[in-house]
């Protein structure tokens, strides 16, 4: 009977050889695509009980803490706390089991300890037999700027108002405030207390005002006049008019290739607006729709995009958080039959002071004001300025990155110049500081339902000849006030754009 | 020639080897444990030492008996036992910790009832060929204790399969004692019947098929094993009795036909199997896609997946990772609490000693001198195999789940009793084995040797 013993042997070693490889596969080959699995509640729990790193923000003596983890005494054995819950919370963003938002999410990896660039730290950490720590996030918000922009916004729109205000440093990019109203508690959300935190969340995300979304990059409205710095843009980078120059203007316009009273460009009532040809400067002081609405149409819709794009519209650009609304200058219309094609004259006409279907979100439109104060070369915005180990050493800094030449210097300077007269002479008036320069633009953007008030928007930089600052804010409620031109969204640039030349 | 050889050679008794072996093991288990309380609780559990002293009691008085009553038998088996078993404790009181339950203290009682029935078998089977007497009485109990989950009030059905029976506060599964009283019974009927049943039949393609008329006994098996699967809905033991009688008939006929015979008739039944029975085609459903349904049906195996793959080469440790998420991570799925806290290297490692485990059976069974004791040495090493392949594949998703035991790791008191029975059994066999021939080498002055007539050649 040995025969078919050693034969059940090699049987037996077959089965156990099967069993070796199989599970040498299993755990050592496809493990990785295991782990990664989103599905897979280990990986999001051991995340979520892990020390996680902070998230800072400003210089010096002024850095403040975001986020940061605080031993806590249940199984996960760390609670992330928002010490500044209202403010940055729609950059922060808030951790749960199994999901993060906002910088929480975009930088997941150094936080949680497992980017690369944290090798090092791993391995000390390892050597000490310390559990794994990880690294903390360095964002380039001022704070000063920051509070200026929020309690500004929150006293201007009211606790039920909605809106959004942006700060760039037209230089290299870096993002000096990002405010989103309503705004909500990251801590109620990061509880360990996970019924009430899934009651909030639901609480939030049903709510009409929208509190968990970050409008700086996520809302897209018709900017209004505030894109008419786009059209000067355009025209004077085209060579159609200088900043010197005359421009056709009027009281009516009857768009071409139209008729009826809806398609009438008017004014609303700036009578500086009226004579057939006025300075440039007048235009843009008084915001004269019918002089832009001529100026883009002269343009064509081909030159009007490429200069808005050029800017940023139709594209990308913040990798620092999702999701991101792209802004949106026209790439067709649709016509009768429903086939895609260019512009008409009376659609271009209505881009020229950002309606028809010109979209921007505030941090698209705080980069056109940073592109012209920084003499027409467009930066890429961000929002993280170092990752650092867990004990703050650096172990990387952004490098300011240049996107493209969004106008020439001349073009940059000359539009400047009018959102100078603007502010000096003009509709952005609220915006001027005593002793500088500014340069502004207002708009008032018409939400094409009638009896809704419309958006309320301003652009801003300073000081002008060397701008620090640029400045975006979109009102897109405020519920028991008027909201028009300059009178409310002027003030708040004011305020953040003094937070940053007073530092 | 090679049995020639073996029977000259005289095996030495290696006790001391074995009790080397054992303190390793020893290490290994109680080591694991104050791990684990140091892992989940920073500090070495506070009853480490009635513990372990428990531990070395039992496993030293199993060696005491070895010692005494089994001089020559296999010294590898305890020790690798006594390890595999002592892993298997630290790791359920590991989940004991996470789910705050106590069913680590119940197993060291089943091991120690499982070490008080090693022991007796030893002492009082002191010749395993008696249990060739109780070939019939053996399969009518092993028939009886399958049948029993069957009956009502003590039968009991446990997801899905019902294969326990609960007498009292005892829950017990009677398949794990079957396994053992059926491989006696095949050893006792093979040995006798195995030259009618080896006699070859029809020859097809270089394999002789047995005779139509002596198809009877694997016919029965085959409807046992099909009656098994279709009443208690167990696929794991279906497929381990069969295995196991086709190793068995092979071995004793030393006919592959038997082989093919067998295969086609597992094949055969498998596919109607499939064809009929929902719960078949549901277990080989999660098999082949488990992430379809990962929250319902494939839930507990994509959970075990996760866990294998979360230990990776090295294991998260004792008490680190989060082997709870398995559900019965203590019983089926022990393995996965092992892949994630001990990692591949512990899993490799762990079926080595299985590995080893059945090597020693089969070693057993080759140099054992008796037709019998070679198939049950076979039978309770193929018996192993099987199960460790049919569990420990299913869990790693190399084959279908099926419900079975993992052998001294599992917790669960059927199971550990059993399987120290079938160690006992294998010692009791490799002694007898290894034991020098009374006096037989002496029959070299035997005269029978020289019966053979010499013929001298002489001249014409």
């Amino acid at each position: 009977m040995n025969r078919p013993i050693r034969a059940v042997s090699i049987f037996c070693m077959m089965l156990f050889l099967a069993l070796m490889v199989n599970v040498t596969y299993l755990q050592f080959w496809h493990a990785k695509d295991l782990n990664e699995d989103p599905h897979n509640a280990r990986v999001a729990e051991a995340a979520f009980s892990r020390q996680r790193g902070a998230i800072l923000t400003g210089e010096g003596r002024d850095q403040i803490t975001l986020a940061r983890s605080k031993d806590f005494d249940d199984q996960y054995k760390y609670l992330r706390v928002y010490p500044k819950p209202y403010m940055y919370a729609n950059v922060t963003g808030f951790l749960t089991l199994g999901s993060q938002t906002g910088i929480e999410h975009s930088q997941n990896t150094v936080l949680s300890g497992e980017d690369p660039r944290l090798f090092v730290t791993r391995l000390i950490d390892l050597a000490q037999n310390q559990s794994n720590k990880g690294g903390n996030v360095l964002l380039t918000l001022d704070p000063a700027a920051q509070e200026a922009a929020y309690d500004a916004l929150l006293s201007t729109v009211g606790p039920d108002g909605e809106g959004s205000v942006v700060a760039i440093e037209p230089k290299t990019g870096r993002i000096l405030a990002m405010v989103s109203l309503p705004s909500y508690d990251p801590n109620e959300l990061a509880t360990h207390d996970f019924g009430a935190s899934e009651q909030t969340y639901a609480r939030l995300d049903d709510d009409d005002k929208e509190p968990l979304v970050n409008r700086a990059i996520q809302t897209r409205l018709f900017p209004g006049s505030t894109f008419k710095i786009v059209t000067a843009a355009a025209a004077i980078e085209n060579g159609l008019y200088n900043a010197d120059d005359e421009v056709p203007s009027g009281a009516f316009w009857q768009t071409p290739g139209t008729s009826g009273s809806s398609n009438v460009i008017d004014n609303e009532g700036r009578t500086g607006c009226s004579p057939e040809e006025i300075p440039f400067r007048t235009a843009m002081a008084q915001s004269c729709n019918t002089a832009f609405a001529k100026m883009a149409v002269e343009l064509g819709p081909e030159k009007m995009r490429e200069q808005a794009e050029k800017f940023g519209f139709n594209s990308d650009y913040l990798s620092d958080l999702a999701p991101q609304a792209q802004s949106v200058y026209p790439k067709s219309a649709t016509d009768a039959e429903g086939d895609d094609v260019e512009l008409n004259d009376a659609q271009t006409a209505q881009t020229g002071f950002g309606q028809y279907e010109v979209q921007a979100t505030p941090l698209q439109m705080a980069m056109v004001a940073a592109a012209l104060a920084n003499r027409g070369t467009l930066m890429r915005p961000y929002l993280v300025e170092e990752v650092q180990s867990a004990e703050y050493e650096t172990l990387e800094t952004t490098d300011p990155e240049e996107l493209r030449p969004a106008v020439s210097p001349s073009t940059a300077d000359q539009v400047t110049e009018l959102m100078v007269e603007t502010v000096d002479n003009g509709t952005a008036y609220p915006a001027a500081i005593p002793g500088v320069s500014v340069a502004g633009k207002t708009g008032t953007a018409q939400r094409g339902v009638p009896g809704l008030p419309p958006y309320g928007w301003f652009v801003s930089f300073a000081p002008a000849e060397d701008a620090e600052v640029a400045v975006a804010v979109m009102i897109q409620e405020a519920p028991g006030k008027e909201i028009a031109g300059g009178q409310l969204g002027g003030p708040i640039a004011k305020a953040v754009m003094e937070a940053i030349l007073n530092d | 020639m090679a049995n020639a050889s073996l029977l000259q050679f005289v095996h030495r008794r290696r006790r001391g080897a074995e009790l080397f072996l054992l303190i390793l093991a020893l290490v290994v288990g109680i080591g694991a444990y104050a791990s684990v309380g140091l892992g989940v609780d920073g500090e070495v559990p506070t009853n480490i030492v009635g513990y372990g002293g428990w531990l070395a009691a039992l496993v030293v008085a199993a060696h005491v008996v070895v010692r005494l009553v089994a001089p020559y038998a296999d010294p590898v088996l305890l020790p690798v036992v006594a390890a595999l078993n002592g892993i298997g404790l630290a790791v359920i009181h590991r989940l004991d910790l996470a789910e705050d339950t106590g069913n680590a203290d119940q197993q060291l009682i089943w091991m120690t009832l499982g070490v008080a029935l090693f022991v007796a078998t030893l002492v009082f089977l002191r010749d395993h060929r008696l249990l060739a007497r109780f070939t019939y009485t053996s399969g009518l109990a092993a028939i009886g204790l399958l049948i029993l989950p069957m009956l009502p009030v003590i039968g009991n059905e446990v997801n899905g399969a019902r294969i326990w029976i609960h007498v009292g506060p005892f829950n017990f599964q009677p398949g794990e004692v079957a396994k053992v009283l059926l491989v006696i019974t095949f050893a006792g009927y093979l040995v006798v019947h195995r030259d009618a049943l080896a006699l070859a039949g029809r020859r097809v393609l270089f394999v002789d098929f047995p005779r139509g008329r002596d198809l009877g006994p694997i016919l029965v098996m085959w409807g046992i094993s099909l009656s098994i699967l279709v009443l208690q809905k167990d696929l794991g033991s279906s497929l381990l009795f069969f295995g196991l009688f086709l190793i068995m008939l092979y071995v004793s006929t030393e006919r592959p036909g038997w082989l093919v015979v067998g295969g086609l008739l597992f094949f055969s039944g498998a596919t109607v199997a499939f064809q009929i029975f929902a719960h078949v085609q549901q277990r080989v459903d999660i098999w082949l896609d488990p992430f379809a349904d990962r929250n319902g049906d494939g839930y507990q195996l994509v959970q075990g997946l996760y866990g294998f793959a979360w230990g990776g080469l090295i294991g998260r440790g004792l008490g680190e990772g989060m082997p709870s998420r398995v559900p019965e991570a203590e019983s089926d799925f022990i393995m996965a609490a092992i892949g994630e806290e001990l990692g591949l290297t512990a899993v490799i490692a762990i079926l080595l000693l299985y590995g080893l485990i059945v090597e020693r059976a089969l070693r057993a069974a080759l140099i054992s001198r008796d037709g019998f004791g070679k198939l049950v040495a076979t039978g309770l090493g193929g018996v192993f195999a099987i199960q460790v392949f049919v569990v420990i594949g299913g869990v790693t998703r190399l084959i279908p789940l099926t419900g079975l035991t993992t052998p001294f790791l599992s917790y669960g008191g059927s199971s550990l009793v059993a399987n120290w029975v079938i160690i006992a059994l294998l010692l009791r066999i490799s002694d007898q084995a290894r034991r020098p021939l009374p006096e037989v080498v002496e029959a070299s002055e035997d005269p029978d040797l020289f019966q053979t007539q010499i013929v001298k050649a002489v001249d014409r």
